[in-house]
């Protein structure tokens, strides 16, 4: 009985999951999908795509390193401009600490698949009634990455079998970036870390040269944000509270 | 080959190390307040770098001026707002954006 009760259980949260994950499925899938082309476009071993998108796993990142790897640049280099890349993955962590604090054996799992879409699900969406929320947290996560992978695999493997012209393609990225800050704009509703974002930018579009933009632009807007901390902190309490 | 794999290799381990960071730092101590602050507001400033980001290679001085990559950012929001549908923005954005490169370039 109780055996059943488990997979019972087991079943309940995947399907919770499964129906959260969704625009996941559709957007991982599609921009995966991308992905395998422009790569395989672009020279590359089709094999590449599903290997990186089971070890690294990060699609920015992943659009970056093997447009890098086809221009032929070096390990080193591809490696810092991961580094300044990802940067931003070490304060979603901190958000999910508490969420986390339960998980045992899947934790290591937890945080590696804590990508941009992972870290806004687990963060806005609270788990359904009765299902543990570990376990959901985990088949959100695992099945993301499966729609991840199956999309880079089926866009290369496509790639190769059927050549056509991709060029164009990699704006999928910046179409999904776009989505993401429409998305955000409809929780977050104070104008302060637009702005704060949109001035750091044009500083450093002048100030630094291509390669450090994404980063000099991120440190800038910390220090601004944290300058309109007092402002932002007084807004929140009179308009309830902009955040998760 | 070994380019490649030791490249996968070097961004994997890098990638885990920034996601993992935080969970090996504040696993026994208390995060400070203003990182606290910080989390609730850098999404949004996040997702509107990443978006300008995508525009700091254009060349705005030779023709097209940069059109295809605004429209095809212009499609992209205004589907999204319209129809909220993920697939279909990304989709038609990237459609847009692609036709123009070809037609106008």
């Amino acid at each position: 009985m109780k055996e059943h009760d488990d997979k019972k259980n087991a079943a309940r949260t995947v399907s919770a999951a499964f129906k959260v994950g969704i625009p996941v499925l559709l957007g991982y899938s599609s921009i995966g999908f991308a992905f395998g082309l422009v790569l395989v476009g672009s020279g590359l071993p089709w094999w590449l795509s599903p290997v990186m998108a089971i070890v690294v796993y990060a699609g920015a990142a992943q659009f970056m390193g093997a447009g890098l790897l086809a221009a032929g640049a070096g390990v080193m280099e591809i490696a810092i401009l991961t580094l300044l890349m990802n940067a931003r993955h070490m304060v979603y962590g901190i958000s999910v600490l508490d969420k986390y604090a339960a998980a045992k054996r899947s934790k290591p799992y937890l945080v590696f698949s804590l990508t941009d879409e992972t870290y806004g699900l687990v963060t806005t969406i609270a788990p359904p009634a009765g299902v543990d929320p570990v376990g959901f947290y985990f088949a959100l996560s695992a099945m993301n990455q499966l729609w991840w992978v199956l999309g880079c695999a089926a866009g290369a493997i496509f790639g190769r079998a059927l050549p056509f012209d991709t060029a164009g393609l990699d704006f999928a990225m910046t179409s999904l970036f776009v989505v993401l800050l429409v998305e955000q704009t409809k929780t977050v509703r104070r104008a302060e870390p637009y702005l704060a974002a949109a001035v750091a930018a044009a500083v450093a579009y002048f100030a630094v040269p291509p390669g450090n933009f994404i980063l000099a632009a991120t440190a800038l807007t910390c220090g601004l944000l944290l300058v309109a901390r007092g402002r932002l902190e007084r807004g929140e309490n009179r308009e309830g509270s902009a955040r998760r | 080959m070994n380019r490649i794999l030791a490249t996968v290799a070097a961004m994997a381990i890098v990638t885990i190390a920034t996601r993992a960071a935080p969970f090996l730092f504040f696993s026994k101590r208390k995060p400070p307040a203003s990182l606290d602050f910080l989390q609730a507001y850098l999404p949004p400033a996040l997702m509107t770098i990443l978006v300008l980001s995508a525009f700091r290679n254009v060349s705005w001085a030779a023709s097209p001026h940069g059109a295809p990559a605004l429209a095809g950012a212009v499609a992209t929001a205004v589907l999204h707002l319209w129809r909220r549908n993920v697939l279909l923005s990304i989709a038609g954005g990237t459609a847009i954006y692609m036709a123009l490169i070809r037609l106008i370039a």
